[in-house]
């Protein structure tokens, strides 16, 4: 372990002089991720919520279903993503493997389920408030979808943040999917993963403490950006 | 306010991310770890790329994953050191024709404490017969790769079936070398590595090479075209003008220069 400071410093000052190869690994990593939360939350959230107040026979086995797949391993999904997108598979002709749109369909798989489950529980317990309401208001249950999504938003985006943090740190089905290849599918996981096996271990711990620092920051915004919405909503009330 | 932050993002991220789907000639390489953790792959690339206009994207994994990507079609090129496997490969209809790249050596590497006294050695069956005598830990790679083959063909001519110890001091990882070469430095345990991705490891911890010039340790690369009558997709023309450039004199003569702390890493022997 002879050398892990000075070594563990020069990732470091690559992190503070503005690397360029290391931030538009940086970059990629993030608009892999947020690209893929935002498609998620387009399927999730419809899909949570209307699992929330429709009732129809099965619906139980769905919420156990869509709970169980929050825990679904990505080496398995990266695997099924792969089977899907290989030369050799079913979308073989879109030529989408080894790019940063598969890692994005793998990345949307993982996370869809996260942010339909905790929608769901959201809404539910929303939808129980506000049932005499909508129902004096004559409004059908699938139609107060939409209300019930808006004004449960600030709850919701706590969702996101969820599929966000899975999808920025996983590891192994971005590297079935886009092959770790320089400049083209190379996120801040896979790098870690690439200079752990070439044994630079101080260097994979820098980049897991930018990781890290990503994390807190996303973070940090959101939540800045949700409690500004709610003052705001409070003074429009 | 939220669906304007939205779109913003969509278009930003939509403007960005298409145009790496859909851009300038590539091809798709399987090849297997050692070229690229050597960095031998990082130094010759550019050349080709600058001379041809082409990109040449490394998917980097195991010899074995390589051959079984490289036939569901998702890959242009192989380059890997198994040289039946290729073969099979080849004669499969999988690959076009297979041409010899370059080589170098397996190393024996093992504690320095070395509890089977095999340092020094030059016969690769008589140490790993010491290891399983002595029960020393020893770590597999057990992924089926190139080195995996090669460590299990000498387990054979040692006459041992090692994997009746799976579990006590042998141990198969079932990752690639780094991750291999990080478990036998946190354990103390002998492993068979290819010498370039020795060379480069930064973790050697109490580790150092025991065992070396068995003429038995060559480790010869080859390269394919994957075989675009199996796989239409297969991007032929660029492929196999990369095979020439490896295989001619410039590539050979790229892979002559590569150095890691002055010593040669891969020898040219493309006929």
């Amino acid at each position: 372990m002879q050398g892990f400071a000075s070594e563990f410093s020069a990732a470091m000052s690559l992190i503070l002089e503005g690397d360029s190869e290391l931030w538009s690994i940086v970059l990629l990593s993030l608009k892999v991720s947020v690209f893929a939360v935002l498609i998620s939350a387009l399927i999730g959230m419809p899909v949570g919520a209307a699992l929330a107040v429709a009732r129809f026979p099965g619906r139980r086995v769905l919420i156990i279903v869509m709970n169980a797949l929050m825990g679904f391993p990505p080496v398995v999904v990266g695997l099924l993503v792969y089977l899907m997108l290989s030369r050799s598979g079913p979308l073989g002709v879109l030529e989408l493997l080894y790019t940063p749109t598969a890692m994005i369909i793998a990345q949307v798989v993982l996370v869809t389920p996260i942010v339909a489950a905790l929608t769901r529980q959201v809404i539910e317990m929303l939808a129980e408030e506000y049932s005499e309401q909508l129902r004096s208001l004559g409004v059908s249950r699938l139609a107060s979808v939409p209300v019930l999504l808006w004004d449960a938003r600030l709850a919701l985006i706590t969702a996101l943040l969820a599929g966000f943090g899975r999808a920025i740190a996983e590891v192994g089905a971005v590297i079935i999917v886009g092959g770790n290849i320089n400049h083209v599918t190379r996120v801040m996981t896979t790098t870690i993963a690439l200079e752990t096996s070439k044994g630079n271990l101080a260097l994979a711990l820098a980049l897991g403490a930018i990781l890290i620092g990503i994390a807190v920051a996303v973070n940090a915004i959101v939540s800045t950006l949700s409690l500004r919405a709610e003052q705001e909503g409070l003074r429009h009330a | 306010m939220i669906r304007k932050f939205v779109r913003a993002a969509l278009v930003t991220l939509g403007l960005t991310v298409t145009p790496a789907v859909a851009e300038a000639p590539f091809i798709v390489v399987q090849s297997t770890t050692s070229t690229q953790n050597s960095g031998l792959l990082d130094y010759i690339l550019p050349g080709f790329e600058a001379e041809t206009g082409i990109d040449v994207r490394v998917v980097a994994v195991g010899t074995g994953q390589a051959i079984r990507n490289a036939i569901n079609g998702d890959g242009d090129v192989l380059l890997v050191h198994a040289k039946p496997a290729e073969q099979k490969f080849v004669a499969d209809g999988w690959g076009v024709e297979r041409f010899d790249v370059m080589y170098n050596d397996f190393v024996l590497v093992g504690p320095k404490s070395d509890p089977a006294k095999v340092k020094g050695g030059t016969d690769i069956a008589a140490a790993l017969t010491a290891v399983s005598q002595a029960e020393a830990p020893f770590a597999s790679r057990g992924d089926d790769s190139g080195t995996h083959k090669a460590e299990l063909d000498h387990w054979a001519s040692a006459g041992i079936d090692p994997t009746e110890a799976s579990g006590t001091w042998y141990r198969e990882t079932g990752s690639g070398m780094g991750a291999t070469l990080n478990v036998a430095s946190g354990m103390g345990a002998y492993v068979l590595t290819d010498r370039a991705t020795w060379q480069s490891f930064g973790n050697k911890g109490n580790l150092d090479i025991l065992v070396e010039g068995d003429p038995r340790l060559f480790n010869q690369y080859g390269v394919i075209l994957v075989n675009p009558e199996k796989h239409p997709g297969v991007r032929a023309a660029a492929g196999q003008r990369f095979i020439d450039w490896l295989i001619g004199p410039d590539g050979q003569a790229a892979i002559e220069s590569y150095k890691l702390d002055g010593q040669q890493l891969f020898f040219p022997n493309a006929r």
